[in-house]
């Protein structure tokens, strides 16, 4: 132990990991919903490693990055593995982060003191919208090609300046070299150093407020104000019992360590079984198109984003107006960042919440994979239809919850954690 | 949200459709990569027919020769017919510059044709070819709608016609369309055909993606640890949450 | 809190025996990482071995040809160069080969299947430039008229890839497994027989 003495003198370790591992007060009653912040910490660590691997073998040019992508597949060693925990691992980073943020949605986590936690989350899923779009440039495939030229061609929508932004971002005419190699410098160095950061920032703030939990109510009670029996019987940091009375929690490790290591194993068989035996996911996490080189003068006959995009890509196309579709796609994204402020209610968790705001919850997650199903499909008459009224939805369940929450009934809340 | 991704599961059937214009029936191969027979047969035939046009330029000659059970010099001297030696790619003979006037288009590389259009795709899209004197080449295909290419394999299927025959419907006699028929000029019957062409659509799935036979035995390794690990950790999980009821 | 007391043993069993099991799972995770980085199928077939003709090499003649990347020296020796070795002998770190620098049937005073043809990698056993041919004017000592120097450090080799005393290399150049197909052509790269 005295080399543990020799680094805390010199590098606050020890405290560090008392603080927020060790000592660090938990809620006793976390649920499966509560696994996948931690699932979604091994996903970016896989997709970073994945990541630094594959860049060995890969050639970010227009004229080999096709063949170099099929070399990692065919001529490195364990390369095809490689690509696939890469490419199933995007994927994987969608699933969990989704459902962290309808636990978000479900448990009100968003609310006072955690306004700053959910903007720190949202921006953590707008940095990986960006790195999941110009990684998926990279293989060079028809999908890499025309994906990004439908994307990219968005910022055409904004008046005056958007023709030039759009070359710019380019850098050519059409989707080129100069595109492919900007597009990989960001996907490999820019953004995932920004997302380290802010995913750094997102726990330092989650550790500041505390973890929220199923009940939505606090764990940090008033110093004093607990009788000593009635508190948890761990010992935590004293950063947290110096100024609160502990009720109903327990260390993060190693309770929730073992708890979380259970959900990463299923969480693993379950990605084994995309990896092994069907890496495509069934043209869903890789595009068949995306097998053919990429081609500036035919156009796959179906372009669809790959799933994890397709909800905001049905607004888009559910608006008739290509500006007033581009805002409202972007709109999507920032009422969710407002949401903090839109919802005025006394409560958190839906538990306690009125019918209504059930009602209204459960709407939105539907009409969210309503959107999801359709913008994967061909705009059809009756689908754009289907698609405008869940638009609707999607910005009524916002507009809806402003004005209910301010006086919304809820129901009493308990003192202590239920089980 | 749990409900998006058991919905992107359901979605899986129509998602292979979206590979295609075609959305018309299609016929299931029962291909078995693990068949090296089959997978002989299919590269004997691609080599023969397909590659004179259709390059196959990610795939090498070594890796089809050790994969598929082939001695490199027996493949040499009747599979290999370019490139230098057998650590190369498949690169069709073909004058790249001038086949778009050929045909149009240049023929596409078919390494990965699998992935893009799917084994059975591809299986009734080999046994879709018919006359159809309109078209530059002489054939069309029922899959393929105006495809650009001659049918090559007319020497082993014969001259494929769309039939008709005449039947009772609704109380009268018409003509009614039965399927494409081969007029029996061909090398092969019917069903020696149609396991060509199954061996073929084998090949190229397995060209596809070489390395599929090794995924999924890997996959079981991997599965089996997982499992094991699941155990343990279910019961170091459950040692410790006695603290906590 | 339950009141059963609670069971030491059990608990640092499950924890080693996960702790264990989970070890080699990541391990077994770092095989893929590890293994990506030999040599991929492409390079492998570049390392392949290379044919030499070698009817139409001049005596005194080097002819580099290139072996997995780096340059491999096929040098028809002079008579007058094989007379030179034993000369040579009392200077060198290793005279009579014994490190193992050289196939087996390479292991002797002229360091090759036939006395005539040399053939050696053509890089310097220190670090890795490509030393010098001098097929005369070596001028180290009297009556050695050949041999290569390397002027990154200055190591200096006999005709027969010996190392000198006094020089940063360690060893003598390295002698590549090879064989003679027949008298015009020499195979660099691989033992007779092991095809």
């Amino acid at each position: 132990m005295s080399l543990m003495n020799w680094i805390d003198k010199r590098i606050p370790f020890s405290n560090t990991m008392k603080l927020h591992v060790t000592e660090y007060p938990a809620p006793k009653n976390f649920n499966f919903w509560y696994l996948m912040g931690s699932l979604a910490i091994v996903v970016l660590v896989n997709q970073i490693v994945t990541g630094i691997w594959l860049t060995m073998s890969y050639n970010p040019s227009a004229e080999g990055a096709f063949a170099s992508v099929e070399y990692i597949m065919r001529d490195v060693e364990y390369g095809w593995l490689l690509r696939y925990m890469h490419s199933t691992g995007a994927s994987a980073f969608f699933v969990v982060v989704y459902l962290h943020m309808f636990r978000g949605l479900m448990y009100g986590s968003y609310q006072k003191p955690r306004e700053l936690l959910w903007i720190f989350g949202m921006l953590i899923f707008l940095v990986l919208m960006a790195e999941a779009f110009m990684g998926y440039l990279l293989p060079w495939g028809q999908m890499s090609y025309w994906g990004a030229q439908v994307i990219i061609s968005l910022f055409g929508a904004i008046p005056i300046i958007g023709d030039d932004l759009t070359t710019w971002i380019r850098g050519d005419y059409v989707i080129s070299g100069a595109t492919l190699n900007r597009f990989f410098a960001l996907h490999v160095i820019a953004l995932p150093l920004v997302l380290v950061i802010l995913v750094f920032l997102h726990l330092i703030a989650l550790h500041e407020v505390g973890s929220n939990n199923p009940d939505g109510i606090d764990i940090k009670k008033p110093k004093g104000s607990v009788p000593e029996e009635e508190q948890a019987k761990f010992k935590f940091h004293e950063r947290y019992t110096s100024k609160y009375d502990i009720v109903d929690a327990i260390p993060f490790h190693p309770y929730y360590t073992v708890k979380d290591i259970v959900g990463l194993v299923v969480f693993l068989i379950l990605c084994s079984l995309v990896i092994f035996y069907a890496p495509t996911m069934g043209g869903f996490f890789l595009e068949p198109p995306n097998f053919q080189a990429a081609d500036p003068m035919v156009t796959p006959e179906h372009i669809a984003p790959v799933w994890y995009f397709t909800p905001f890509y049905a607004i888009l196309r559910a608006v008739p107006d290509k500006l007033t579709g581009v805002i409202l796609m972007f709109g999507a994204i920032v009422m969710l960042a407002l949401i903090p402020w839109l919802d005025r209610a006394k409560a958190r968790s839906v538990r306690y919440r009125s019918t209504l705001h059930k009602v209204n919850l459960t709407q939105f997650a539907i009409s969210f994979v309503i959107l999801g199903y359709l913008g994967a499909m061909p705009a059809t008459d009756l689908y754009t239809f289907i698609a405008r009224v869940c638009t609707i939805l999607y910005f009524g369940f916002f507009i809806a919850l402003f004005f209910y929450s301010k006086n919304e009934k809820i129901k009493p809340l308990p003192e202590r954690l239920t089980k | 949200m749990m409900k998006r991704f058991l919905m992107a599961l359901a979605l899986l059937i129509p998602a292979t459709v979206l590979a295609a214009g075609y959305s018309g029936p299609l016929d299931k191969a029962n291909i078995d990569q693990s068949d090296k027979a089959s997978l002989q047969r299919g590269a004997q035939i691609y080599m023969n027919y397909c590659l004179g046009c259709h390059s196959m330029e990610y795939q090498r000659y070594q890796r089809t020769f050790e994969d598929l059970g082939i001695p490199v010099d027996l493949g040499e001297e009747f599979l290999q017919f370019t490139g230098d030696g057998p650590g190369s790619h498949k690169f069709s003979a073909i004058d790249r510059d001038s086949a778009p006037e050929w045909f149009g288009l240049a023929p596409p590389d078919l390494t990965m044709v699998a992935r893009v259009r799917g084994a059975d795709w591809l299986y009734t899209f080999f046994r879709s070819f018919y006359v159809d004197d309109s078209r530059p080449f002489g054939v069309n295909n029922e899959v393929f709608d105006n495809v650009g290419m001659p049918w090559v394999l007319e020497e082993m299927q014969g001259v494929p016609r769309k039939t008709y025959e005449r039947r009772m419907v609704d109380g009268e006699m018409r003509e009614v369309y039965v399927g494409i028929k081969s007029d029996g000029t061909g090398r092969l019957s019917e069903e020696e055909f149609d396991q060509a062409m199954l061996d073929l659509t084998n090949f190229l799935v397995y060209t596809g993606e070489p390395m599929i036979l090794e995924r999924q035995r890997l996959g079981m390794f991997v599965i089996g640890f997982l499992l094991v690990l699941l155990v343990l950790s279910i019961l170091l999980k459950k040692e410790y949450w006695r603290d906590v009821k | 809190m339950s009141n059963a007391p609670v069971d030491k043993g059990r608990r640092r069993f499950l924890t080693v025996a996960t702790s264990v099991v989970g070890g080699a799972g990541v391990v077994g995770a770092a095989v893929p990482f590890i293994a990506s980085w030999n040599p991929s199928a492409k390079a492998r077939i570049a390392g392949a071995p290379v044919e030499v003709k070698i009817d139409k090499i001049e005596p005194g003649q080097l002819v580099r040809v290139e072996w997995r990347g780096a340059p491999v020296w096929v040098i028809r020796r002079t008579q007058e160069m094989l007379d030179s070795l034993p000369l040579a002998d009392s200077r060198l770190r290793d005279p009579e080969s014994n490190e193992p620098q050289q196939p087996e049937y390479a292991k002797n005073q002229h360091r090759s299947i036939n006395p005539e043809w040399f053939i050696a990698v053509g890089i310097c056993t220190h670090l890795g430039c490509s030393p010098q041919y001098f097929e005369r004017n070596f001028g180290i000592a009297e009556g050695i008229d050949s041999g290569f120097f390397c002027a990154c450090h200055g190591s200096r080799f006999d005709i027969a890839g010996r190392v000198f005393q006094g020089v940063p290399a360690p060893s003598n150049l390295v002698v590549p497994p090879h064989y003679f197909i027949d008298d015009e052509t020499v195979l660099v790269g691989e033992e007779e027989g092991a095809a």
